[in-house]
């Protein structure tokens, strides 16, 4: 097992606390698999976040819970209820020392225990706070309730996705908090780096509603410009050429996504394809008096384009999504197999960059692959620890590093406080 | 106003697309100066996809392009000129920081690898962002976004259940890779200025973006099972979904999670959905969820979306309109918090480009400058931050390195 707070580690020698929720457990997660020391700080109980499944074997269970398992890697684990007034003397006196405070709450709820971001600037001016909430801590929504499919909605992405006859979609796998909480990382590394040199830590407010626009591309640009409305557009592509273009494709065994692309980056592919439709007697006229280097495809015509989904169609029909990606990476075409997660468990390139991780779950009698590294650089810390137990770690971090004795330990175990 | 965080930072950005420009975005909004090196002759995809200022193609009428590149300045550059060289040694002296997205193999063979950049400055720090990584059989694959989409797994989380799976409606994982990237990216500033060190960093977008279904990953890999599209259906919530409201194409989405939300429903549409037998319990709401899906759009059509999710949040209920790019755009949300930055472009005049979604008390980003023109700021950065005589610059001016 790595040890996870290396001091040579790119964040070696930060630490920080950990008290958000769904909301925000890939922060932390990623600041930890950097190298910093995050404790997560859960109310004695167990995280709500334990009782999101997918559960291990299908047991629901604090401790099989595989979203707690996905976010929480490389973490510590310490129990503490902040509603109580040893909790909070405790709190305090972990905020002294550390760089960083992760919360999601709602608003107003640590202010009002006293534990907001004047409060814990005032015990530790350096002190990187970091809120991560649906909208922001300011303006007319800081308030309103969300969920992932109201935020897919609200941030603009659920318009654009799904097919145009029937509603809007989210996708079926929780996302906006993950893209809410992977702004705010950096947005506190961002202070963490500016600390350095002014000494001092500030307050960093994350919207997760603001942190999807970018995956709505040219929405806004298209909206700007022309008063056009980008409409979700189902297996055709929208917004960036003139005829409607097929994106997803059946094939024998399942589907792939390929589009013909504009200018000179789809020439290549576009006339590899054209030579494959050759070979496979599937080319016409048409298909042999086209000049692939100099013919944009973002200007072609809808005729244009049914004629060649024809023809592209019936190559595709022939092959296994498996068969036309090794194809496509021979030939150089952009396509892609739609891969179910066994596929990408699968998936050649992963396998030889050795991606998947082996973490080990004693207490499950086992060890199982986890995704690797999201980023890869020299002097990388290997391997991943599993997600901490429920106050795993109380020992370690109230008795040797704040110095309780084992009786104050009892005495704040009965209490409720940790 | 305090200094900004990246004031002294200098990022040498031979990226284009998207993963890599919003990688550096985050530096140059928070105050690094970062010079993208673009092509004369084949500029990036951004600057050469619509829509265009007036419905009219060119590099500088791109808006996609503008919207995400504020604050950054821009050096045109034929790097296959013999005498590019002369250039890019001069440019890698000055950079902390060096990012960049081409094909595996492409930097070395100007030059520009990771081991040649530290020969020039030893302590300089590398990105490099791609499709699939600098190694292994599929490196040199360029797949776009899209398709990538799909092969990270995100189309087969994306769909209904009676249909077939959905391409996404944009370059997903382009917009997950570069808060990974950015993220190591300034740790590795931090660590170099702890010890002097710089990095190099090799970002996959695949790799990065598994990590948006890790839970998934892990169903299959603790489970074995490859689970799949569910529509806007939701395992633990009902009702969750989005309802259709008055007007064309409107709709709101609403979510219900527990008995306290789901009785404020019933309170506000229906009294009577509370004693109905087939609702009262969630195992029962999701056994009859078609009817009362139903049943709840027959209430949601009367209204505008807009109403719809007011009179939810009055009652503590998750609701948000399906807001298209017009909602976005005048979302009061987004206004008093500053998100769009209005900035006068040279060539599409005053434009919204895109904030940063998190606001730092102290250092907030700003946007200072539009996004350039193709090759703005050659001349000033040779000669203002390069250091070249006028003469020298005019030199390589004439020899048509800078595409002219």
């Amino acid at each position: 097992m790595t040890q996870h707070h290396d001091t040579d580690a790119l964040l070696g020698g930060y630490r920080g606390l950990d008290l958000t929720d769904e909301k925000g457990l890939l922060c932390g997660r990623m600041l930890a698999d950097l190298g910093a020391e995050v404790i997560k700080v859960e109310r004695p109980r167990g995280d709500p976040a334990r009782n999101i499944g997918p559960f291990y074997q299908d047991v629901p269970h604090p401790e099989r819970s595989l979203f707690w398992f996905a976010y929480n890697s490389n973490k510590k684990g310490i129990t503490l209820n902040i509603e109580t007034r040893d909790g909070r003397e405790l709190l305090l006196r972990l905020v002294e020392k550390v760089d960083f405070f992760l919360e999601s709450f709602p608003a107003g709820y640590l202010d009002d225990l006293g534990l907001g971001y004047n409060r814990l600037s005032q015990v530790n001016p350096r002190l990187v706070f970091t809120s991560i909430s649906p909208f922001g801590r300011n303006g007319p929504y800081r308030d309103h309730k969300a969920s992932d499919i109201t935020l897919m909605a609200m941030g603009g992405y659920a318009y654009m996705t799904g097919e145009p006859h029937r509603p809007p979609l989210r996708i079926s796998q929780d996302q906006a908090y993950l893209h809410g909480a992977a702004e705010a990382a950096v947005a506190t590394l961002v202070a963490l780096y500016h600390r350095a040199a002014s000494g001092r830590g500030q307050h960093v407010d994350a919207s997760v509603q603001a942190s999807l626009i970018t995956s709505t591309v040219n929405a806004i640009p298209f909206w700007e410009t022309g008063r056009v409305v980008l409409r979700r557009s189902g297996h055709y592509r929208a917004g960036l050429t003139a005829a409607n273009q097929r994106q997803l494709w059946e094939c024998r065994d399942g589907y792939v996504i390929f589009y013909f692309a504009g200018g000179a980056f789809g020439a290549r592919s576009n006339a590899a394809l054209a030579e494959w439709l050759e070979s496979e007697g599937l080319a016409d006229d048409f298909v042999r008096s086209i000049d692939w280097a100099s013919f944009d495809m973002a200007m072609a015509t809808d005729e244009v384009e049914a004629h060649l989904e024809r023809l592209v169609g019936s190559l595709f029909q022939r092959y296994t999504a498996t068969e036309l990606y090794e194809q496509s990476i021979r030939r150089g075409i952009t396509l892609c197999p739609v891969s179910a997660p066994s596929g990408i468990m699968d998936n050649p390139q992963l396998r030889a960059r050795g991606y998947w991780t082996k973490v080990r779950h004693d207490e499950l009698g086992n060890s199982f692959d986890y995704p690797g590294p999201a980023v890869r650089y020299t002097g990388m810390l290997e391997g991943c620890r599993r997600a901490p137990l429920v106050g795993e770690h109380n020992r370690e971090v109230y008795q040797g590093e704040l110095g309780l004795s084992n009786e104050q330990m009892v005495v704040l175990k009965q209490g409720g406080a940790i | 106003m305090q200094q900004e965080p990246f004031a002294e930072v200098k990022v040498l950005d031979f990226s284009w697309g998207l993963a890599g420009p919003l990688t550096t975005k985050y530096l140059a909004d928070y105050g690094a100066t970062v010079v993208r090196v673009e092509s004369p002759t084949r500029p990036g995809g951004l600057r050469v996809s619509p829509p265009f200022k007036d419905g009219v193609a060119g590099v500088d009428r791109a808006a996609y392009y503008a919207f995400f590149n504020a604050n950054k300045y821009s050096l045109s550059l034929d790097m296959n000129h013999p005498r590019a060289r002369d250039v890019t040694g001069k440019l890698v002296a000055w950079a902390d920081v060096v990012v960049e997205a081409y094909s595996p193999g492409t930097m070395a063979r100007w030059g520009l690898d990771y081991e040649s950049l530290k020969a020039i400055k030893p302590d300089i720090i590398m990105l490099s962002t791609s499709s699939q990584g600098q190694d292994g059989p599929h490196a040199s694959f360029s797949a776009f976004g899209i398709p990538l989409a799909g092969l990270a797994g995100f189309a087969h989380f994306t769909g209904w259940p009676d249909g077939t799976c959905l391409p996404l409606p944009s370059a997903y994982s382009d917009f997950i890779a570069p808060r990974f990237a950015a993220a190591a990216l300034i740790a590795a500033l931090d660590k170099r200025r702890r010890t002097g060190e710089g990095r190099y960093i090799d970002c996959s977008q695949l790799e990065a973006g598994i990590h948006f279904l890790a839970p998934a990953m892990l169903d299959c890999s603790f489970n074995g099972r490859d689970g799949g599209r569910l529509g806007n259906a939701s395992p633990y919530a009902c009702p969750h979904g989005v309802f259709r409201c008055k007007g064309e194409d409107r709709w709101c989405a609403i979510a219900v999670f527990n008995d306290d939300q789901w009785q404020a429903l019933c309170r506000l549409c229906n009294p009577g959905w509370a004693q109905d037998p087939r609702f009262s319990t969630l195992l029962a709401r999701k056994r009859n969820e078609a009817d009362l899906n139903r049943l709840l759009e027959e209430w949601t059509l009367q209204l505008s979306a807009e109403e719809v999710m007011s009179r939810m949040q009055a009652e503590g209920i998750p609701a948000g309109v399906v807001q298209d790019a017009r909602d976005l755009r005048s979302d009061p949300q987004f206004a008093e918090r500053g998100y769009f930055w209005e900035l006068d472009h040279p060539v599409l005049g005053r434009f919204p480009h895109l904030g940063q979604p998190c606001t730092l008390s102290e250092t907030p980003a700003r946007g200072r400058m539009p996004a350039p023109c193709l090759g703005q700021h050659t001349e000033y950065v040779c000669t203002q931050m390069l250091g070249m005589s006028d003469d020298e610059f005019l030199e390589l001016y004439q020899a048509g390195v800078f595409g002219q």
